[in-house]
Order: structure tokens, then sequence, then C-alpha cells
């Protein structure tokens, strides 16, 4: 889905001249809808099922989303070439790309919105109660079905506002989807599931890990030293970083 | 108020309700005895809305509610205090509570309720930016029925309040019980403890396999012979 928000993003960019990170909001929009309906109408059918059934749904759904985008955009990388694309900051003895600048501010909003919703608004917290105990939900009126549809349209804005943050310094194709539903799968077992700060920090551990092996060892071997972390992680402390320990 | 008609829940091919019957007169406090596995937390979920009757009715002043979904009957004022008090650990006491005023009919009046069961409950307000999840059972429990008086229910089925708790706790719930009542709270009773529940009681069934078997006033059930044998030990 990200990979729609960044098409949805070159699109708009080159039709309309419209900047990826001002259309950030009415994409995360959009992409909330799609992810809301299709809560309702595609996952709640198989919210008793089985786990695995469950993977293989979203599986097939991913599969429709590249191929669909292989149909419509065909298989070349799409760029956007923003008027501050090739601009830059000197911060001291540093030199900051002005694009990376930009997408790390609109990624540190995001990320404070979604904390700031899941803190203090009535139904963030909803959200965490659901999470916290399904049957407790139930028992006090929560209308959990519809608290889903809204935790999945979230999700699927964040990854909207993500999409069109990143396509200012990444070429999108359609395959580019699920690898980074792997690194984000890296990121979140080794923060721990259901923490966000385990998931933020695991994020920015991850991150600098990879930057890091690609300075000072071989590009190529990055993704060597991400796993290494997970593999550790998962040696030492299961749950991940934050995570809670499962009775 | 509430009337069960012939009630019939199945879990599969097992029968867990077989036509099961039993009201609920505005004002009282109507306990439901019976073993492990004879229906009673099924039945009170399924008044709750949480599990679908494949039979028969149930009446809330003159309303047949059976099969609406469980928010939607919480805001018709049927509260509950679930069995295992299904209290939200990571949350803190203060937005456990808040979560019990997200229907509807209570959102208006949370931070005046919210006031009134912190004075209730003055060990959760001691406690209220706490973990929910780091109270002791006792707490806990008074969590789960502050919670549940947040949303203003004029019905509060308990399921099994004094299970695990130590037994001066237990006293203190079941007074709390009997105030609330007092206050004019109907209330539905399911306890362990029959010969308490049997007291408290102004109406009382035994339920057995899914089946109400023996009903009455509480002071008969608790008079009755085979009541004395199966459920009191004497």
């Amino acid at each position: 889905m990200m990979t729609v928000a960044m098409y949805l993003a070159v699109v708009l960019f080159a039709r309309f001249h419209l900047d990826p990170l001002l259309m950030m909001l009415p994409i995360a929009g959009l992409l909330f809808i799609i992810g809301y309906v299709m809560q309702l109408v595609v996952i709640n059918p198989f919210i008793a099922r089985p786990e695995h059934s469950q993977f293989m749904l979203m599986v097939a759904v991913a599969i429709i989303i590249v191929n669909s985008l292989l149909i419509i955009f065909g298989p070349d990388a799409q760029a956007v070439q923003a008027s501050y694309s090739f601009d830059s900051f000197a911060l001291g003895p540093l030199i900051v790309d002005a694009t990376k600048l930009y997408a790390g501010l609109a990624a540190i909003l995001v990320a404070s919105a979604l904390f700031a919703f899941f803190r203090f608004a009535p139904l963030g917290k909803a959200i965490r109660a659901c999470a916290d105990n399904y049957t407790g939900a139930l028992v006090i009126g929560l209308d959990v079905k519809k608290l889903y549809a809204l935790s999945f349209g979230l999700g699927a804005a964040c990854v909207g506002a993500a999409g069109a943050i990143i396509v200012l310094i990444v070429d999108v194709t359609p395959p580019l989807g699920p690898a980074y539903t792997l690194l984000a799968f890296v990121i979140v077992i080794t923060g721990g599931l259901g923490s966000m700060p385990g998931a933020l920090l695991g994020g920015v551990l991850i991150g600098l890990t990879e930057a890091m092996a690609g300075l000072f060892f071989t590009p190529s071997a990055k993704s060597m030293f991400a796993f290494a972390i997970l593999v550790l992680v998962l040696l030492f402390r299961p749950q991940g970083i934050m995570g809670r320990k499962l009775s | 108020m509430l009337a069960v008609e012939n009630l019939e829940v199945s879990y599969g091919d097992v029968r867990a309700l077989d036509g099961v019957s039993l009201e609920v007169p505005e004002g009282a406090i109507v306990a439901i005895v019976g073993a492990n596995g004879a229906g009673k937390t099924t039945l009170i979920r399924t008044i709750a809305g949480m599990l679908r009757p494949e039979g028969g009715r149930i009446m809330l002043r003159g309303d047949n509610i059976a099969g609406l979904p469980s928010h939607r009957i919480c805001n018709l004022g049927i509260g509950q205090v679930a069995e295992g008090r299904q209290i939200f650990p990571t949350l803190s006491v203060l937005e456990n509570l808040e979560m019990g005023a997200m229907l509807p009919r209570a959102r208006g009046e949370q931070a005046k309720n919210l006031e009134r069961m912190l004075a209730m409950f003055p060990r959760l307000d001691e406690r209220k930016d706490q973990a929910a999840g780091t109270l002791s059972g006792g707490e806990q429990q008074m969590l789960a029925i502050g919670r549940c008086l947040m949303s203003k229910p004029n019905l509060v089925m308990f399921d099994e309040p004094s299970l695990g708790l130590a037994p001066a706790i237990v006293q203190h719930v079941l007074q709390t019980i009997r105030d609330l009542n007092r206050e004019g709270l109907t209330c539905v009773l399911v306890e362990q403890n029959v010969a308490v529940s049997l007291k408290l009681a102004s109406r009382a069934y035994v339920l057995e396999n899914g089946r109400v078997t023996l009903s009455g006033t509480g002071a008969a059930l608790l008079a009755d012979d085979r009541v004395r044998q199966a459920y009191l030990g004497m």
C-alpha cells in the first residue's frame, strides 16, 4: 500500500506539479478510507479464522496490488524531481540533503501526531484498550469492529504518509513494497511487538545500523547487519527491546 | 425489567443453554447459581450480546434485544462486570474508567461520573495514574465495577465478582453490590459463593446443564434441601 501512495504522489506531481510533502495529508486521507473499507469488507469476514488463513489473505491482497501497479504503471522506476531535489544545507561540517531533511521532519511530525492520538484521544485510547483486552472491550460495549476498521485505516494512512515522504528519496517500482514489508517486520520484532516506542527505537536502530554498515563496511552487506541485530535480539530478548514479556 | 424466554445457545454441536427462562424485576438482586459448566457465564454473555442465541427472546422493557451487537446492548443500559475482571492492564486506572464511558449514553457525563467513581473507590483515586495491571486483585475488581458504572447502567450483571479474592475483600465487594442495589441499581449476580449470593438475592435461579431446575426467593432456595445438599454441602 505504500507503493500505491508513492505512485499517487508521482502521478499528482507529474500531472499537476503538486509537491509530495504537501500532498502527504490528502494521500494519507485517501489511504485511510481505502484501509477502513478494506478492513470492513475484506478482512472482517476472516477475523475469526486461523492466523495462517488471515496471512494468506494479506499475501493475496499484496500480490493483487503489486500486479495491478505493474499493469498500470509498467515495471520502470519512476521518481519525483522536486524543485529542491538538489538543494542542501551545511550544518557545520555536515552537508545535509534538503529532501532528506524535509522527509525526516515530516516523518517526525507524523510519528508525533500518532503518539499524541494514542495517548490523548478517546478513540486512540479505545484502540489501545481493544488491543489490550478484546473481551474487556466487548464487555464495556466498545464497537470493536469499528475500532478495528479505524486502526487498519490509520495504519494505511501512516503508510500513505510514509509513501508520500519516501518518494522524494527512493524511486518507485511496483515490487518495492515487499522489500519494505520485510524491513518493517525486522524493525517491529527488534523493537518489540505491540510497543510504539519500541517500533520507533527499532526503526532508528536498524536504520543507523544499515547506514553505518554501508559507510564502514560495504553497502551491499548492510542487510546482513540488520538481520544480525534481529538474530541477537531474538536470542537474548525474544519479546523485543521494549516488548512486554508474554506470560 | 428484563425477561429471558426460552433462550437457546450452542457452541458448535454442544448445547450450552437449553430453553432458559428467567425474570429480573426492576430494583431486584437476582442470583444465578450452578456448578461450573452449567451455563451461567454463557447466559450472561448472551444477554450482553457477546454470543448469539439460536432461539428464544431477551425482552428489555418489552423490546426483544436478542441478537443485537454488544455495543448496542450496553448502550441500552445493561452493564456487565465480567468474569476475570477483564480490565485493560497496560492502560492507566483513569483511562480504564474513561473507556467505560465511551458509550453515547454516558459520554456527556464522563467527567461527573469519573469524580463519583473516584469518590466511591478511594483506592482507585490513589492509584489513578498507575497501569491497571499493577493493581491487586481486589483493586482490579473495584476498577471493573467502577468502569462498568461509568456507563450509567440500569442493570448490571456481575459474573463471579469474588473469584480469587481474599475473604475480607470479598465482603467489601458484596457490600458494594448491596449499596449499589439500595441506590436503585438492578443486579444479576452469578456467584460460586452460593450461601452469600442467596442471602443477598430477592430472587434466585439454579442452573444445571443449561436448564433452570429450581427457582424461588433467595430465602426459599437457601432452605431447600436439594440446594443445601448440592451447593452448600449440608
